[in-house]
């Protein structure tokens, strides 16, 4: 049996397989097998044959709470979408298992993982010192900035004073916090992201919908209808071997002319002041090694004492995130090139204030691998853009609303607290915990619905008088007409929209109980 | 206040309460076994880079095709002369026709398949990025057991530059559909290869 | 052994027949079972909502109802884990804090303190499938949930594997939330059907007769979708099984 034999369905949708070069070394090991390195899919994902038109995102509207059910009642309404989007990540799911399975170790990891962060950010202001400092005497400029806005025009100063026009960056989900390319944009610069899903989001005009992979909502399709449109590709070829050949392409001229390069933070090593980030596709490098000016934006959370503590955090980060044992790049800039500068941006952004929250402070140990969103089964059902936020799945829940209590004040909702979640995060953050405990906080703050909040009351009343929850559930009717009224207590029947009613029982067990064992007793 | 005395005063203010003391790290076992040449082309043929093995006479064998058929040849090593003098380039953008890239590894670890690069070895750094192929000599008796053990190595707090490369540039997102070269080289072919003295 | 039977508010208005199996069960081996006769609820849908002033007085019915017991026991993973970990409406008195601590789920009781090794009544000749609800896994630890590298471990197909005729089939998801999630299943019904239907298909394909768990309320909801997708899948309680329904 040849190689080709194994998959056949592999060969099924390459609309132009000639695009894929006759020595093309993707898809087979040297020895033949099936690679599913980076974030490759271990089999083929069952991709639609017609077009869907792409479900999109949340609507935002100004600070009003985000509708995420909305949002994700209509991406489930595109099924193709979705089920190529609950595979795929599930599948990464599947191969996070398998390679954490194959480390003895690995709860020890997480453990020391946790306790690292946990240290470090218990003496934040500590390393920092010790960060910059270190940085400082590497002939680093360092720079920190208080929140988005100061990121942003500090770097546009940066910019300005060495003429920049262009410039090339890697995939940052601090400068998406930042609303960074949006003042670029505003302030003459052009930003060029070369990550290839957040090349595809950049030109859709989309966030990403997830933290490692930006463009996971979107098949194909989409993107070939994205690339046609604005780098003018054949409409008509969904091949994503010609579609990433095509962005190569039309991003390479960007890298070579730069003006500056800019890279987000993946650690910052307090004893070196360097900065690791980890790709897999080498934009990181070439955005730090090609143009005559690097910035590094760095979230302060970021940082880790020693190098050695590399030693845990890369053995977990894309095994979690990928399943891959490491990504194909961990670059570790220190120094400046010859002739060249390197900027280092320290970025508060909230990070700060959060580290005061006694029941949400450890969601900064976070180093944003995602796996929380690929087992999450609701954020795999509703895609990463109905959060409305910049974080979405568990851990967004967790941090969105320390950006803005009423905007995500639903967002803590939008869960079941299965707590996968927090079995699989690699820094062991008790993310369903602190999606219980952000509940309260919410309700507290009066952030819920006053309809949700008085139907919690009247069950309440209902089930703390015992002859009143009688009453309400022995009444004729049966138990069926109560179950709104004292379990989901909900006016508007949603349960039976999309379920089967459950059948009422021909009595309760208190009352039977009371038929069939309290005759004696004369109650 | 500057934005950096803020932002530590209000770290200062918000001090999580409890003790986090840093713990010591374990050595833990390679998870590898005792040919760790072996256990290292493995790995890392499952991340999409190549083994070619030298013949006598020829180090190169494995990748001679490649080689024939490359116009440009950047050489970081003395094993190759190549047509394009690395030291002799002013700009990294000069590099940027270069085919196929010829650099030495620092090391090599076993557990993922991934190889060390510094300024140092590649003269240029981003010809690791702009070639299309990249080629790596390796010593087979510079291969570490594990990245516990490449993390104890002194380079990652002297180099400017330091960089584990693990196969070639992939990516995967479009639809889980694996590709190499997207940004980077297209391709990373090991060579097992002592070092000259 | 004086045990206090709790029967959450679910099953019993619509599962009684998961009480009295639960009764018997408990009966049967040996516990003296009484059954407070004013209890309601544990306080878990106004506490996961948030509303935790709105669950105080429920929670305080609750402990006066189920203080003085060497035990409680109830047939639900997901309520027995509110009471463990969640009764925090009300001032923690020591009355407070037993009744808390000695609150357990039905599989775990009869594995780790009572012990069960044997259900000789117990025949249930069918292809099952098992659901672990996630308060159940995640929350008082039923089973080594497979996100965790540690040996693995499972009390309630322990207790499964002694009920005679019992064919375990594997689900390609096991762990996998079934979307019930208490009020979300309400606020959130478009992506909470959608777990559910994706969790009786897989239940389906895997060749289940029936399709067994410790709680009702996964129990409900699955029942739900697998009737609104017209499979042909039959929902049951552990206690049922484990008293020896016939089925």
């Amino acid at each position: 049996m040849s190689v080709e034999d194994l998959n056949p369905r592999e060969r099924e949708g390459v609309i132009h397989p000639e695009v894929r070069a006759r020595d093309d070394e993707s898809e087979r090991a040297q020895d033949g097998t099936r690679l599913q390195h980076a974030e490759a899919a271990s089999k083929p994902i069952r991709a639609p044959q017609v077009r869907e038109p792409q479900p999109r995102g949340a609507k935002i509207r100004g600070n009003r709470p985000i509708d995420q059910a909305e949002a994700a009642e209509r991406f489930l309404a595109a099924p193709l979408h979705q089920a190529a989007h609950d595979e795929r990540l599930w599948d990464l799911r599947k191969k996070r298992d398998t390679s954490a399975h194959g480390i003895p170790e690995w709860e020890e990891l997480r453990e020391l993982a946790s306790q690292i962060k946990t240290h470090t950010l218990s003496h934040l202001d500590q390393y920092l010192e010790q960060f910059e400092a270190a940085a400082k005497a590497n002939g680093v400029h360092v720079h920190w900035a208080k929140d988005g806005a100061d990121h942003n025009r500090i770097v546009l100063e940066i910019l300005k004073s060495h003429g920049a026009k262009t410039l090339v960056k890697s995939k940052s989900m601090l400068t998406e916090e930042c609303g960074f390319r949006h003042h670029m944009d505003a302030n003459g610069i052009e930003v060029i992201e070369t990550d290839l899903g957040e090349r595809i989001q950049q030109l859709d005009n989309e966030e990403p919908s997830h933290v490692v992979a930006p463009a996971v909502h979107k098949t194909r399709m989409d993107v070939a209808e994205v690339f046609a449109k604005t780098l003018g590709t054949d409409p008509d070829n969904d091949d994503a071997h010609y579609l990433a050949e095509s962005q190569r392409e039309t991003t390479r001229p960007y890298i070579l002319q730069a003006d500056a390069g800019m890279t987000g933070c993946n650690f910052a090593i307090a004893e070196t002041g360097s900065v690791v980030t980890c790709t897999n596709e080498g934009n990181a490098d070439l955005s730090g090694n090609v143009p005559p000016l690097q910035i590094h934006s760095i979230g302060i959370e970021k940082i880790i004492p020693k190098v050695e503590h590399l030693g845990v955090f890369i053995r977990l980060l894309s095994r979690s995130a990928l399943g891959s044992p490491i990504t194909q790049y961990t670059s570790h800039f220190r120094a400046p090139r010859k002739g060249t500068e390197m900027h280092m941006v320290l970025v508060d952004n909230g990070r700060s204030e959060r580290l005061g929250l006694e029941e949400f402070w450890t969601s900064l140990k976070c180093i944003r691998c995602g796996a929380c969103m690929n087992t999450c089964p609701v954020y795999r059902r509703s895609g990463g853009l109905s959060y409305g936020a910049t974080y979405s799945g568990p851990i967004g829940l967790i941090i969105d609303p320390t950006f803005n209590k009423r905007k995500y004040s639903t967002l803590p909702f939008s869960s079941t607290m299965n707590g996968s979640c927090t079995n699989v995060c690699p820094v062991k953050i008790n993310i369903h915990e602190q999606i219980f405990a952000w509940r309260k906080v919410l309700v507290e703050e009066h952030q819920i619905p006053a309809l949700k909040q008085g139907m919690m009351k009247a069950a309440g009343a209902v089930l703390s008088r015992p002859a009143a929850y009688r009453a309400a559930i022995g009444a004729a009717d049966s138990a069926l007409k109560v179950l709104p009224r004292f379990a989901v207590y909900n006016p508007l029947n949603t349960w039976g929209k999309k379920r089967e009613m459950p059948e009422a029982p021909r009595q309760t067990f208190h009352a039977w109980y009371k038929q069939n064992r309290m005759k004696d007793t004369g109650r | 206040m500057s934005a950096r005395d803020a932002i530590l005063a209000e770290i200062r203010r918000n001090r999580p309460s409890g003790d986090f003391p840093l713990p010591e790290l374990p050595l833990f076992a390679p998870l590898v076994g005792d040919d760790l040449v072996a256990e290292f082309g493995e790995r890392l043929k499952r991340m999409g880079g190549r083994v070619a093995e030298p013949q006598a006479g020829d180090i190169f064998a494995g990748v001679r095709e490649r080689l024939d058929g490359a116009k440009v040849i950047a050489s970081a090593v003395p094993e190759l002369t190549g047509n394009r003098d690395l030291r002799s380039i002013r700009y990294p953008q000069e590099v940027e026709d270069v085919d196929v890239a010829v650099v030495r590894a620092v090391f090599g670890i076993a557990e993922t398949g991934s190889v060390l690069f510094t300024e140092d070895q590649l003269i240029v750094n981003a010809v690791a990025y702009l070639a299309q192929h990249l080629v790596v000599l390796l010593d087979p008796a510079d291969i570490l057991p594990n990245v516990q053990a490449a993390y104890r190595r002194r380079e990652f707090g002297h180099s400017a530059y330091a960089v584990l490369h693990t196969g070639p540039s992939a990516t995967a997102d479009i639809e889980g559909v694996l590709i190499h070269g997207a940004q980077g080289v297209r391709s990373l072919t090991v060579v097992m290869q002592p070092k000259t003295a | 052994m004086r045990v206090g039977l709790f029967v959450p508010c679910y099953v019993d208005a619509f599962e009684p027949e998961v009480g009295i199996a639960t009764l018997e069960l408990l009966e049967r081996l040996g516990c003296t079972v009484e059954y407070p006769f004013d209890q309601t609820c544990c306080g878990q849908p106004m506490t996961n909502t948030g509303c935790h002033a709105e669950a105080a007085a429920t929670e305080a019915l609750f402990v006066k109802n189920f203080s003085g017991f060497d035990y409680v026991v109830a047939p639900s993973g997901s309520c027995v884990h509110q009471v463990r970990e969640h009764l925090t409406a009300i001032p923690q008195t020591d009355e407070v804090r037993h009744v808390r601590a000695s609150t357990y789920e039905l599989v775990e009781f009869m594995h780790d303190v009572l012990k069960v090794e044997a259900l000789p009544w117990a025949n249930f000749p069918h292809k099952v499938a098992y659901h672990t609800n996630c308060n159940a896994l995640r929350g008082i630890h039923h089973a080594r949930p497979s996100e965790l590298v540690k040996p693995y471990y499972s009390k309630p197909l322990d207790l499964l594997r002694l009920v005679n005729g019992v064919e375990l089939v594997d689900l390609a998801r096991p762990d996998e939330c079934c979307g019930f999630g208490g009020t979300f299943s309400v606020f959130e019904p478009a992506v909470s059907a959608k777990m559910g239907y994706d969790k009786v298909a897989d239940q389906n394909r895997a060749g289940a007769e029936y399709v067994v768990s410790a709680d009702s309320s996964c129990l409900m909801h699955q029942k739900g979708c697998a009737e609104r997708l017209g499979l042909p899948l039959k929902y049951i309680h552990i206690a049922q099984v484990m008293n020896g329904a016939a089925a």
